[in-house]
């Protein structure tokens, strides 16, 4: 017979060990798929790792991918901890990225080094007013921050695109929905010749390392973990819970409008109303994946931007269907749900009773 | 009561990492028998009821359950299916009741089979009822249980484990939450059930109800069962030096004289959701070296009062002064600024943030001092060294002070909160309900803490349902009904009481 009891106390290393064993399985399980295409698995994985590690080109493509998940996922990350969820990152994204353009092509033509940080201050801000208003409504309407954040998503994607027909719109473009492309200056610096991994992604690191250090060691994060944990025993502790759930909302909004502003100025280079294939959402997977530690998501956004260049280059390679990606982001996070579990859980096999009662 | 056993634990041990939470106990029940669990807080009563009702699986130990004929059948353990199945029923130390449904949906929630969409809800209020009048235990059925009082859920709780024909029922401190005269009711209750061949635990920390309705008595101190007797042979005295091992010391409370006057109401109304939490008009003044009882019926304002005093209601009317300083915005911060030390009731809900451990609970309310932060960066060896020494001074026991406050029992909760208030030397206590659930030794530290700070020269406000309680602690009393306080005026049980009861005295 089997039964289930929580577990007492979580050792360290399991708590960091159930989310790799969770990745190698999916990875396992992804193995039935590839069969049924008509592929060898063997091959299959020996091409998604030459795909990601084959070279210093596929390493930095895998980089420049994981560096938006790293800040949506950050964004997640910082709002689940104290329980406001921003379901909102990928409109926030969007929010940044308008901002990035919108002083970034032209209208200030300011040296570099004014430009870039303006341009960064002013993506984040942008996203952080994207997550403040619904913050606002639940904190004053009691209005549900899932439902108003994901709106907003669709809201906000449509405003972009009438920006980008009327006043973002690149005249040069000849009628495409398109920005004029960031200035020069105002490009964040790749960070090595002929490669598109960009100083973004140092950013996104820096953030991160904050963000835990923050989280863990400061009267700040100390605040927002009790506000997650218990708001009536914060609120009756003398902790302000709206000023806390603000500056989260502002903080997690900012760092998804930063996703935004990396992407545009670190990489594209000009807005389409593509930039984004969904890295606000798949920041809530690798939020998830991390067990909401800002060091978390690091590796698990690393993991993820892998899965998704090496199942493309292995798709290529092999021809077989590079949604195979997805397939494998959605089973880990599937195996993380269930390893989560398994982590507070334990699962037993007792003797089955001797007498029936 | 017949000399059939129903009920047998053999042996039972249990561990949490380092705490041994029960270290070989073994017990009997006899059917229609009411045994009293006795034990100070943390002594491992909780758990070993959890380890007969299969929430927690023994390290070690069997236990034996009763068929209706009488056989002892081995129970399979850490499953609470198999143990309802056998007819044990408990009643948790806190409730787990769902809030939106009403009282009838929560009795029979979890005993249909889940595909029966049409349930026959004629027979079980047919059955409902029939227990109800055999047992004298009433709740209203069809209200939402989140508006019932808290005697009303708990024999909601009752009915629910009696509508599973449990023909055992582990009661784990029933009467914490109660008011006296409830908690009498309670045991009538009992006493006709067992009649009827019920056997009952029961856990109480309150000797003198232990005495009075059990009728054997077993006392854990450390894990270890260390002694039991027919309650017709125990007496206060043994049974207190059984469980901690010594005498209490009696709290010894000598006469001071008010001084000036550090918490003054004016007037203060609070505009609430209930009864509860609503206050009219309400004046009083508490002066240093004074306690100020606060004695009701319970849900006639107490939390209105708590609210205001802790800073979370913010009054429709009326003045506040802390001291000589007008309270113009009163929140949880400022409250706690202006020098007040607040115990709240509902300790697991108001009190500790479970997740977090008790180390960070012991600070949370003063986040912005030097000692904790500096430039905004927490501390860690102080915190770490400051809650040493408090678990060390105010004899907080379980896990260590790294492990998460949900792990304490829930007296060292309590204790973990006393030391967070009682540690910043307040101008005035808010102590709310603050025995409740406490052991003998553990209530009467509170009692001697209380005066302690009287003697400082802090003021306290007790809200207490314990009449007891307020009479052996308080230098004046006030009585709240309706949401409006009256000064007692008198130290006579019976005067108060009328007065609780809204009768002239
Ligand atoms: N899940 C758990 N993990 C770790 N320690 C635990 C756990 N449950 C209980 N303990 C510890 O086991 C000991 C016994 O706890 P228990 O809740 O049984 O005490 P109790 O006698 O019911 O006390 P109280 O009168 O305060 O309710 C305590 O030291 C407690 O901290
Ligand atoms: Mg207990």
């Amino acid at each position: 017979m089997i039964r289930i009891e929580p577990r007492e106390n979580t050792s360290r290393a399991f708590a960091l060990g159930v989310p790799v064993l969770a990745a190698l399985v999916a990875l396992l399980l992804a193995a039935i798929p590839l069969l049924a295409a008509g592929a060898n698995p063997i091959t299959a994985y020996g091409e998604m790792i030459k795909g990601v590690f084959g070279s210093v080109f596929a390493v930095s493509e895998m980089l420049t991918r994981a560096t938006p998940l790293i800040f949506t996922g950050l964004a997640a990350a910082l709002a689940f901890r104290a329980k406001l969820w921003n379901i909102g990152a990928e409109g926030q994204l969007y929010l940044g990225a308008m901002a990035a353009v919108a002083v970034g092509s032209g209208w200030l033509d300011i040296s570099g080094l004014l430009l870039v940080p303006l341009i960064v201050v002013i993506g984040a801000a942008a996203g952080a007013a994207g997550m403040v208003a619904p913050t606002y409504l639940k904190v004053r309407f009691g209005a549900d921050e899932v439902v108003t954040t994901l709106l907003l998503n669709f809201i906000i994607l449509i405003f972009l695109q009438m920006m980008l027909e009327g006043p973002l719109q690149d005249p040069m473009s000849l009628g495409w929905p398109q920005s004029a492309p960031i200035l020069d200056q105002g490009v964040l610096p790749p960070l090595m010749d002929r490669m598109r991994v960009h100083s973004g992604l140092i950013l996104a690191l820096v953030l991160a390392g904050i963000a835990q250090f923050m989280l863990l060691r400061s009267v700040w994060g100390f605040k927002l973990r009790a506000v997650g944990e218990n708001a009536a025993a914060a609120r009756h502790a003398g902790i302000n819970v709206k000023r806390s759930l603000f500056g989260v909302a502002a903080i997690s909004g900012g760092l998804a409008g930063l996703a935004g502003v990396s992407e545009v100025a670190g990489l594209k280079g000009y807005l389409t109303a593509d930039l984004s294939p969904g890295f606000g959402y798949t920041g809530i997977v690798v939020a998830m994946l991390a067990g909401l530690s800002p060091v978390g998501v690091v590796i698990a956004a690393l993991f993820i931007a892998s899965v998704f260049v090496g199942a493309d280059s292995m798709s290529r390679a092999m021809g077989v269907s590079s949604f195979l990606a997805d397939l494998v982001v959605s089973m880990s996070l599937l195996c993380v749900l269930v390893g989560g579990f398994l982590s507070k859980y334990r699962i037993l096999r007792t003797a089955k009773a001797e007498a029936t009662s | 009561m017949t000399d059939q056993t129903v009920l047998k634990l053999n042996g039972l041990s249990k561990r949490f990492g380092p705490v041994v939470a029960n270290d070989d106990v073994s017990l009997t029940l006899g059917r229609g028998e009411v045994l009293a669990l006795l034990g100070e807080n943390g002594a491992g009563k909780t758990t070993l009821m959890n380890m007969l009702f299969g929430h927690y699986l023994p390290d070690a130990g069997t236990v034996e359950v009763a068929d209706p004929g009488g056989t002892l059948h081995p129970l399979p353990l850490g499953h609470p299916q198999a143990a309802l199945a056998a007819g044990v029923g408990m009643v948790h130390q806190h409730f787990a009741l769902a809030e939106n449904i009403n009282a009838l949906d929560n009795i029979t929630l979890g005993s249909e089979p889940l595909l029966s969409l049409r349930r026959d809800r004629r027979a079980a209020e047919r059955k409902i009822k029939d227990i109800m009048a055999r047992s004298g235990l009433t709740a209203p059925q069809d209200v939402p249980v989140g508006r019932l009082s808290v005697g009303e859920r708990q024999r909601v709780e009752i009915l629910k484990a009696l509508y599973r024909d449990a023909r055992i029922l582990v009661l784990d401190e029933p009467t914490a939450v109660l008011t006296p005269q409830e908690a009498d009711t309670l045991f009538a209750n009992i006493k006709t059930m067992t009649a009827e061949g019920l056997s009952v635990i029961f856990i109480s920390h309150k000797l003198r109800e232990v005495l009075a309705f059990s009728d054997r008595i077993a006392v854990l101190r450390h894990g270890r069962k260390v002694g039991e007797m027919a309650t017709s042979e125990a007496d206060e005295g043994t049974i207190a030096r059984l469980m901690v091992g010594a005498d209490t010391p009696k709290v010894a409370r000598e006469a001071a004289t008010p001084g000036a006057p550090v918490l003054t109401l004016q007037n203060v109304s609070v505009a609430g959701r209930s009864k509860r939490d609503t206050l009219q008009g309400v004046t009083l003044t508490v002066h240093a070296h004074e306690i100020l009882g606060i004695a009701g019926i319970s849900g006639n304002g107490q939390s209105g009062l708590a609210n205001l005093i802790s800073g979370l209601a913010v009054p429709t009317a009326g003045m506040i002064r802390v001291d000589e300083t007008e309270i113009a915005r009163p929140s949880a911060a400022t409250m706690v600024a202006a020098g007040i030390g607040r115990i709240p009731e509902d300790r697991h809900h108001e009190g500790i943030v479970g997740a977090m451990s008790v180390a960070e609970n012991m600070v949370i309310e003063r986040l912005g001092d030097p000692d904790i932060q500096s430039r905004g960066l927490l501390r860690r060896d102080a915190i770490q060294a400051n809650a040493e020494g408090l678990a060390q001074a105010y004899d907080v026991r379980g896990p260590g002070v790294g492990a998460a406050a949900r792990l304490l029992s829930g007296g060292n909760i309590q204790k973990l909160i006393l030391a967070r208030v009682f540690e910043r030397a307040p101008r005035l206590i808010l102590a709310n309900q603050p025995t409740r659930g406490l052991d003998m030794g553990a209530a009467a530290e509170v009692g001697r803490r209380l005066l302690e700070a009287r003697g400082r020269g802090a003021g306290v406000v007790l809200i207490s349902e314990d009449l007891d309680e307020i009479l052996g602690l308080a230098d004046r009393i006030m009585v709240i009904r309706d949401g409006a306080l009256v000064e007692a005026g008198t130290m006579d049980r019976a005067k108060i009481g009328l007065m609780m009861a809204g009768e002239p005295a």
